[in-house]
């Protein structure tokens, strides 16, 4: 109960300040703010429950979406790492093209890839899984690569094979570092997620905030995106249980 | 056994042996993975570099099948790097090493099994299937592997351990695990290399009886390489006493009395001190 009392104290003082700075004239008018611009916090909460149904609805398309993005990186950005990890030739050879697909502004491909995959869900699937590609290969790759080279000399003389080698010893070393990687990646799925509603959807929460904002039904914007973030923190949480129960020695082996 | 302290035992026979020329058990039948079948070892005129650093050089050793061969040197001379020569793991330069008759690598490495200094215990594996690792590795299931391992947890007093992560136990315990992994693979010829360097005192005497009783239980060819001349007088057949870098032999030792119990008498008793002299001053000798 102690951890979470100072996280909590800091929220609500903050949320405190804020619905002080949006509901006292006097302060509001010093600091020009209007309320179609910023709405008083229980502003939100009441737009939070009054519009319940519509935040469900549209939460659930963009948790689909992120989920599915998720899921279709977690399983290239593995493949893609097993493989250059397995290959010294691959790496040298695709390397620069995994930075590269970082550096790709994602506003700018988003609708590209609208109208290659039209306003469906796959276009918004490709965004995050670009997104979260990056930080699951590049933290897997390295987990990968941190393994203690005497332990595959060790198993090499129990008779162990390429590939036992790699489930035995490599994975497992790994997959501390796979967990750090698929968190940061859960959390930008967020992002990707909006700017793949943004470039051409009719549901999901960036749809709503794109709609909200249009007709500055202010309170509902931020609504949304406190779901968004509670979504993002949410899945985040869920990875870091799933992480303690089957990567329980990440966290008590020291990472060389 | 010659135990009493103080007792009678046969005087140590340093013996001087002319290089190319060994004792014989050079014919041992190639059987890889066949632990029953003793294998010999045979080190022939081996020289090993890393780049331009010379660690090994026009080295000849022989182990006969069933013996126990202690390899004593100073830190640093090379003695790591000869087990991972014999098991396979490395090519040597120059020179040729035949495990059980064979030379190749591959012929080696499924003749030798390897304990490394640090236990390297797979902390996300349990203690049964750290040690039941070789037999997996072959094709065994999990519960196969595990009935292979446990009469050895009950014989060599790790009974209730078994489902223990490394984590939990402590550095002796650990070292034992490591210890049965190695002679559940299987091999005809252990390699030992600084077994409980990393063990304090107390600790480290317990297991070195503790190793002596297991290797009295399990007679394989086994090459020990440690720095601690006791421990190598104790717990070998022969001690091969190496030079600084890069290591040559400079002399060999039979010891007085193998492996007998208990440890304290042996290893206070006049021929052993003796023993241990003469190999110190060919260590010492040895120095450049």
């Amino acid at each position: 109960m102690r951890r979470w009392l100072a996280p909590v104290a800091i929220v609500v003082a903050l949320l405190g300040l804020w619905e002080l700075a949006a509901r006292l004239d006097v302060l509001a008018n010093a600091l020009h703010i209007e309320p179609f611009l910023v709405p008083a916090p229980s502003d939100i909460a009441q737009s939070l429950w009054s519009d319940r149904t519509l935040l469900a609805d549209n939460g659930w398309v963009t948790l689909k979406e992120i989920l599915g993005g998720f899921a279709l990186s977690v399983v290239a950005g593995v493949t893609f790492a097993v493989a250059l990890h397995l290959s010294p030739t691959l790496r040298r050879a695709f390397y620069p093209l995994l930075i590269a697909s970082q550096t790709v502004p994602i506003v700018v491909i988003a609708p590209i890839l609208v109208v290659w995959l039209g306003f469906g869900i796959g276009p918004k699937l490709v965004i995050i899984a670009l997104i979260c590609f990056f930080p699951i290969t590049v933290n897997t790759l390295d987990g990968l690569g941190s393994v203690d080279l005497d332990l595959v000399k060790m198993v090499r003389t129990l008779d162990a094979s390429r590939w036992q080698t790699l489930r035995r010893v490599e994975a497992p070393t790994a997959l501390p570092y796979f967990f750090s990687g698929a968190k940061i990646a859960v959390a930008v799925a967020v992002i990707g997620a909006v700017f793949g509603e943004w470039a051409g959807s009719s549901s999901g929460l960036g749809h709503l905030i794109q709609e909200a904002t249009a007709q500055l039904e202010t309170a509902r914007t931020f609504a949304a995106v406190t779901v968004l973030s509670a979504l993002a923190i949410l899945l985040f949480a869920l990875l870091s249980v799933v992480e303690r129960r089957v990567a329980w020695w990440g966290s008590q082996e020291p990472r060389t | 056994m010659r135990s009493t302290p103080g007792a009678p035992v046969a005087e140590p026979q340093p013996v001087q042996r002319a290089a190319g020329r060994a004792a014989g058990g050079s014919n041992a039948p190639p059987a890889a993975g066949d632990p029953t079948t003793p294998a010999a070892v045979e080190i022939r005129g081996v020289a090993h570099a890393f780049g331009e650093l010379r660690v090994i050089d026009g080295l000849e050793l022989v182990v006969e099948p069933g013996e126990v061969l202690g390899i004593v040197g100073p830190s640093g001379c090379g003695k790591s790097t000869l087990l991972e020569l014999v098991s396979g793991l490395r090519q040597p330069s120059d020179g040729a090493i035949a495990v059980g008759g064979t030379s190749s690598s591959e012929g080696r490495l499924a003749r030798c099994a390897f304990m490394p200094q640090r236990d390297l215990l797979l902390p996300w594996l349990t203690a049964i299937d750290n040690a039941a690792l070789a037999p997996r590795n072959r094709g065994a299931s999990r519960g196969a592997a595990r009935r292979a391992a446990h009469p050895l947890f009950e014989r060599f007093g790790l009974a209730g351990f078994e489902r223990s992560r490394p984590s939990e136990l402590s550095g002796g315990m650990r070292q034992r695990i490591a210890f049965l992994r190695t002679l559940l693979a299987g091999k005809p010829v252990l390699l030992l290399d600084e077994p409980f360097a990393s063990l304090d005192a107390i600790t480290r005497a317990e297991m070195q009886e503790w190793l002596a009783q297991a290797l009295a239980a399990e007679s394989r060819t086994t090459i020990l390489v440690t720095h601690d001349v006791e421990e190598a007088l104790y717990l070998s057949d022969r001690v091969a006493v190496l030079s600084d870098r890069p290591a040559r032999r400079v002399a060999e030792l039979r010891t007085p009395a193998p492996r007998a119990l208990p440890r304290v008498a042996m290893v206070t008793s006049p021929s052993f001190t003796t023993a241990r002299e003469q190999a110190l001053a060919a260590l010492m000798g040895g120095r450049r």
